[in-house]
């Protein structure tokens, strides 16, 4: 039986069973992956939006301490404390990794593979309520007594241990709930794409016909399992330490605080490639498409993400240094450290070869595209300052160590974002977004974005701590224009966050009433591209698609047309 | 819900539940790898814990392990009935896995109530918490072997979904060898 004939058939047997779906099974209780991924993809956006509010109320306590927040009120000290644990938190792992692993790869897995759904539907639709729970969770621990958890995202003990000291009993073990089931979430989403991947490609679909950003995404994924195993017992060790008062990291009773700093980071430093890697491949995506130009070398791409995998395991300790470990580990984590820069800036210059050379068109998602690669690479050059544990113990704990991690998670979780979503929009929801909004958002998220952490990088440099609340109380820190340049970044925030509305009135706008998009808007090779937009349940109603060629055969000589989809039969 | 036709494909050959129980241990082993290993560091760093560990019952723990591994050798009987279309025999040596898993945790509920009982508890010293959080990490998994393989029994009885006799009998094994990592590690180590 055909493939067509079976979906067919299925479509058939549904108007059967029920005429049309109700509003819950269509968008709550759907186990089709499209469906899953937009569930994962608006929850990341209202979680985005708290993690907007919190950096806003925030920094205005920074740039003017003690004044009232317009929308927010005073910010007191432990308001302050439970606004940036929650800031970091949101944004890393209900932001972050849900949009970038969890929504996008939802949504392009088997659309890129060319089949109909993930192989596991119901256990995706259980991901995303244990992930939903987890959210709701952490959202409730700001109405609890003492308030959400003070403890930064880190939750180093002994202030994320005992309630004495962080004044938030309640509210961190319901983070640290959280956390833990966002994790069990993760996995078995995991578990689901990469078997996905495995199993389900389409006939003739092999290991180096696999787009870039399905790859990445399977990397990420198993980066993700091999390494969230210690944090989920670590996380067992700290509740029962909250809550049963053990001692796994209370040396008084014989453990070890450092420890936690092991088992976290152990998970944490992994993590930053779990969300780059996908990242990353929606760049190659959409580089390519719109320089029409084969990716400069497939395999190199493929074998340095493997490389930055396997690394990221060996580089965890850089964030101990003041932490009291063996100055000679310390130089073995230095070394392994500074040679992770090497095959990401591998692919970056990749990326720079497919650019070289091809007829490039700057679209919204192309500038997004091209964007991300600048602005990491500030990321990633400033990171060589941390990865030297000389330079680090200058650098530790200032605004040097946020500006730098924020030049990598930025890019990561919002302009390749942006990216992706303007992208693959018209695949989404059958139309068109305006290019117009597209870029003036984009100039406006870019350039505020700069201004942000550039003086944050000065402030740094000048020795500013990260953890203080009030610097008026620190008369050190506020001389020589330092408090400008906070007002400064508070600023350029403020108008960052501005140019959002821009984005969702294009988003919201665009989904209603914007132009009806063909099946192939950005004449690409992938297969999503294939379905018609939006994809119906079951995704290929003209049959699911056989695979003849790689996914970026752009510009190819003998052929009038200037791409090649991956499911054109003829040599 | 009908199945989608991504579930039936298999493009490494290998059938995909059996490869997503893989995936499943995969990560376990780096959850209990995460429990072993601080333990180790910690156990390294304290001699004196020799003198919290010589109050475990090995005998206690030899027989347990005598008692996973026959259970293991059940879930094989039952994956080599399940080859030979044999759904009703399978599902009997499922029965006695699950049996030796319940004469597991009934002499760990003694052992452990014996220990409360003596004043060992989960605070009195760090080794302890790793005791009971190794185990009780490990006495979950077993509890959630024996509810799965109690939830596929009736299919498997009547000769359906047959792979998952053996899908469950992996995820069994690694269980047992969970607990040949943490009866040396708790138990012999004085």
């Amino acid at each position: 039986m055909s493939a067509a004939a079976a979906t067919h058939a299925e479509a058939g047997h549904h108007d059967h069973a029920h005429h049309e779906p109700g509003f819950i099974e269509k968008y709550l209780w759907s186990t089709d992956h499209k469906m899953i991924g937009f569930q994962y993809l608006f929850t990341g956006m209202l979680m985005a939006l708290v993690g907007g509010f919190t950096v806003y109320a925030f920094r205005m306590q920074l740039a003017f301490p003690g004044v009232a927040v317009p929308g927010y009120g005073r910010v007191t000290a432990s308001d302050y404390n439970a606004l940036i644990t929650t800031h970091g938190s949101v944004m890393i792992f209900w932001v972050a990794m849900p949009v970038l692993i969890a929504a996008l790869g939802n949504y392009l897995i088997p659309l890129m593979i060319g089949c109909d759904d993930m192989v596991f539907p119901r256990l995706n639709r259980l991901s995303y309520q244990i992930f939903l729970v987890s959210a709701v969770i952490l959202m409730a621990s700001f109405f609890v007594q003492g308030g959400a958890f003070g403890g930064a995202w880190t939750a180093y003990p002994p202030l994320s241990a005992k309630a004495e000291y962080s004044l938030t009993g309640t509210g961190s073990s319901m983070w640290l709930l959280a956390v833990a089931l966002e994790f069990v979430a993760f996995l078995l989403g995991g578990i689901n794409f990469v078997t996905t991947v495995m199993n389900s490609r389409a006939p003739g679909m092999k290991m180096f016909d696999v787009p870039m950003v399905v790859w990445m995404i399977i990397i990420a994924s198993i980066l993700f399992m091999a390494s969230v195993g210690p944090l989920v017992a670590g996380a067992v060790m700290l509740l029962f330490d909250q809550n049963f008062h053990t001692g796994f990291f209370d040396p008084a009773k014989g453990g070890d605080p450092v420890l936690w700093q092991h088992l976290f980071w152990f998970f944490g430093h992994p993590e930053v490639y779990v969300v780059l890697l996908p990242a990353m491949g929606i760049v190659a995506e959409i580089i390519t498409v719109f320089s029409r130009k084969k990716l400069f070398a497939y395999k190199t791409v493929l074998y340095t993400a493997v490389g930055t995998g396997v690394l990221s395991f060996f580089v965890w300790a850089h964030h101990q240094f003041v932490a009291g470990i063996d100055p000679r580990m310390a130089n073995v984590f230095s070394v392994t450290t500074l040679l992770i820069s090497i095959p990401v800036a591998e692919m970056v210059f990749v990326y720079i070869g497919t650019l070289y050379g091809g007829s490039i068109r700057l679209t919204t998602p192309m500038l997004w595209a091209l964007a991300f690669i600048g602005e990491f690479l500030i990321g990633g050059v400033t990171g060589i300052f941390l990865g030297a544990a000389g330079a680090d113990i200058y650098f530790h704990d200032t605004y040097f160590v946020i500006a730098h991690f924020h030049y990598t998670f930025f890019p990561i979780a919002f302009i390749a974002v942006f990216a992706a979503i303007t992208y693959w929009f018209p695949k989404m929801f059958g139309r068109m977004m305006n290019e117009t909004f597209g870029k003036v958002h984009f100039w406006g998220t870019i350039i505020p974005f700069n201004f942000i952490f550039i003086p944050l990088f000065v402030l740094g440099t000048r020795g500013d701590h990260r953890r203080i609340y009030d610097y008026r109380h620190f008369p050190d820190l506020m001389k020589a224009g330092m408090q400008d340049l906070r007002i400064l970044a508070t600023i350029s925030l403020l108008t960052l966050l501005a140019f959002q509305v821009v984005f969702l009135v294009n988003f919201f706008v665009s989904l209603k009433k914007g132009p009806k998009a063909s099946k192939n808007p950005w004449n690409a090779n992938t297969l999503e591209w294939v379905a018609p937009s939006p994809p119906p349940h079951g995704n290929f109603p003209e049959g699911l698609p056989n695979v003849y060629r790689g996914p970026y055969e752009y510009g190819h000589p003998d052929r009038a047309e200037d791409y090649w989809p991956q499911n054109v039969e003829g040599a | 819900m009908q199945r989608p036709i991504a579930t039936t494909r298999s493009a490494t050959g290998i059938p995909t539940g059996r490869l997503a129980v893989w995936w499943v241990i995969a990560s376990e082993i780096v959850i209990f790898g995460g429990v072993l290993g601080s333990y180790l560091m910690h156990r390294l760093g304290h001699p004196e814990w020799s003198h919290q560990s010589i109050h475990t019952n090995t005998w206690a723990g030899a027989f347990n392990t005598f008692v996973l591994l026959t259970s293991s050798l059940c879930a094989v009987l039952a994956h080599q009935a399940a080859e030979a279309k044999d759904g009703k025999k399978a599902a009997r040596f499922l029965m006695f896995t699950v049996l030796g898993g319940l004469v597991f945790l009934i002499v760990k509920s003694f052992e452990w109530s014996h220990e409360i009982h003596e004043g060992f508890t989960l605070t009195s010293n760090t080794f302890w918490s790793f005791y009971y959080t190794a185990a009780g990490l490990h006495g979950l998994h077993v509890i959630a072997g024996m509810v799965i393989m109690l939830i596929i029994m009736p299919d498997v009885m009547k000769n359906k979904e047959l792979q998952r006799v053996e899908n469950i009998g992996i995820y069994w094994h690694f269980v047992d060898i969970v607990w040949i990592f943490l009866f040396p590690l708790l138990y012999i180590a004085k």
